[in-house]
């Protein structure tokens, strides 16, 4: 028999049974391979689903698609820093190495959860573009190469749901629509035919739970995995809706 | 404008924090600092600024009404944060936790400042470089004014930060950058005039 120990991983994973239940934390421990990542981590675990008591458990539920940190499905919060799990390398992270769900959102089961207020944002605040009708409404307006690279790095939102993790005022206490929405806002505003219906969006992040309600923690484009500068485009809506407001209240008779 | 109240009221509590919360601060830290010419001089900056016409108004509308409207929306915004310097321990943070913890100290300190001077003022008392004299001998008073006037002060300082930010003037991360050092500045000189006027007192 050999005598060489080999080199595991170990996992402290906060687990809970139901949307309601109470979380609680279970402990692995996994044979260690290299280029291992946290999803090929849990996949191991979901095969051999035994804790370090040598209890046989259940799987841990988790959310993932793409792998390729495209589609912000498998985010989670790891080591204390919410981040994509499929970009998370073993080799990089401290051990034990602690998951947690993101508990910002409500929390479907273990690792899951349910990330639909963003979505339900993205409709509130209109981010798409027009373009339907109910005849041919031609070639839109062009859009200038360098504006396309500018709009491109804010498109590479992929509504992961890190930067309302990391936001101190997202939170059960408030209404905070949060940083991405507002960032798509800018997006679809800067684009030619978005532009369209800039006052609409504007008017919809002015309302409750929208843009006022940022207090300037900065720490959503300190956490975007994308790089996305949502502080930026915070900031640029701010003055957007200053004028808007201005607008508004002072009037013209310009649409 | 019934649609977006909470923008409205943001947006007005940014406003009032600077002008004229802000300046008033500013102004009351100045006159403070006549105490550091010895006792006549600071008695009659004070008597000047008692003997301003209407002054009835002017203390309601530039520091009554909008310190109150300021300080109970402000608590309100206190206390909707869910603070995670302990997770997120960015610089921005610190400041956004501070923002909130200073604003509060600043509450209590300005509500037990007003009682002992505006307050005992109108039961008669006199305010003057006696009066100061004799809240400041007490040790403990002497500190909850250092602290008081600090947290006011950073509190004015970072708020003017995130005024430029709130209402769209500086956009670009280096504007924010370059307004949070003329910021602290604002903040270290602010704080020199006012421990000077404290400590002139004793």
């Amino acid at each position: 028999m050999q005598e060489t120990k080999t080199k595991t991983v170990r996992f402290i994973i906060s687990r809970q049974d139901t949307p309601d239940s109470a979380p609680y934390q279970d402990e692995f421990e996994l044979e260690y391979r290299p280029n291992m990542n946290v999803i090929s981590a849990l996949m191991e675990i979901r095969r051999n689903p035994v804790n370090v008591k040598g209890e046989k458990t259940t799987p841990i539920s988790w959310d993932m698609n793409c792998l390729e940190e495209v589609c912000g499905a498998c985010s989670m919060v790891i080591n204390g820093k919410p981040r994509q799990s499929c970009t998370a390398l073993v080799d990089q992270l401290e051990q034990p190495i602690r998951l947690e769900p993101m508990r910002t959102f409500p929390v479907v089961r273990d690792l899951q959860v349910d990330r639909s207020r963003m979505f339900d944002s993205l409709k509130k605040v209109k981010a798409w573009i027009p373009i339907d009708g109910t005849y041919d409404l031609g070639p839109g307006p062009r859009m200038p190469e360098r504006k396309r690279q500018w709009a491109y790095e804010l498109s590479k939102c992929m509504t992961c749901g890190v930067c309302l993790e990391a936001c101190p005022n997202v939170n059960s206490k408030s209404d905070f629509i949060g940083p991405a929405p507002l960032s798509q806002v800018r997006l679809f505003n800067a684009h030619p035919t978005g532009e369209m219906n800039k006052a609409e969006r504007l008017e919809q992040i002015m309302g409750d739970g929208g843009l006022a309600n940022c207090g300037n923690s900065q720490n959503c484009v300190q956490s975007c995995p994308k790089g996305i500068p949502l502080t930026t485009s915070i900031a640029a809506l701010n003055r957007d809706t200053t004028f808007q407001s201005f607008k508004n209240f002072f009037g013209s008779d310009q649409i | 404008m019934a649609g977006n109240r909470e923008f409205f009221n943001r947006r007005l509590h940014s406003l009032l924090g600077v002008i004229p919360v802000g300046l008033f601060l500013v102004q009351h830290l100045v006159v403070n600092h006549f105490a550091t010419g010895g006792e006549e001089s600071f008695n009659n900056a004070a008597h000047f600024m008692e003997s301003l016409p209407f002054r009835i108004f002017l203390e309601t509308f530039v520091i009554y009404l909008p310190l109150l409207f300021h300080a109970i929306y402000g608590l309100y915004i206190a206390f909707t944060a869910k603070n995670n310097t302990s997770r997120f321990g960015f610089f921005r943070n610190w400041m956004f936790m501070l923002q909130r913890v200073t604003g509060v100290i600043t509450l209590v300190f300005v509500a037990w400042h007003v009682w002992e001077t505006r307050v005992a003022a109108a039961f008669g008392a006199e305010v003057n470089f006696q009066m100061m004299e004799n809240i400041l001998s007490n040790p403990f008073m002497f500190w909850f004014y250092i602290i008081g006037v600090i947290s006011a002060i950073f509190h004015f300082a970072n708020g003017l930060w995130s005024f430029l930010v709130s209402w769209g003037i500086t956009v670009s991360p280096r504007s924010q950058v370059i307004s949070t050092y003329v910021t602290i500045g604002i903040f270290i000189a602010l704080s020199i005039v006012g421990v000077r006027a404290l400590t002139a007192f004793i």
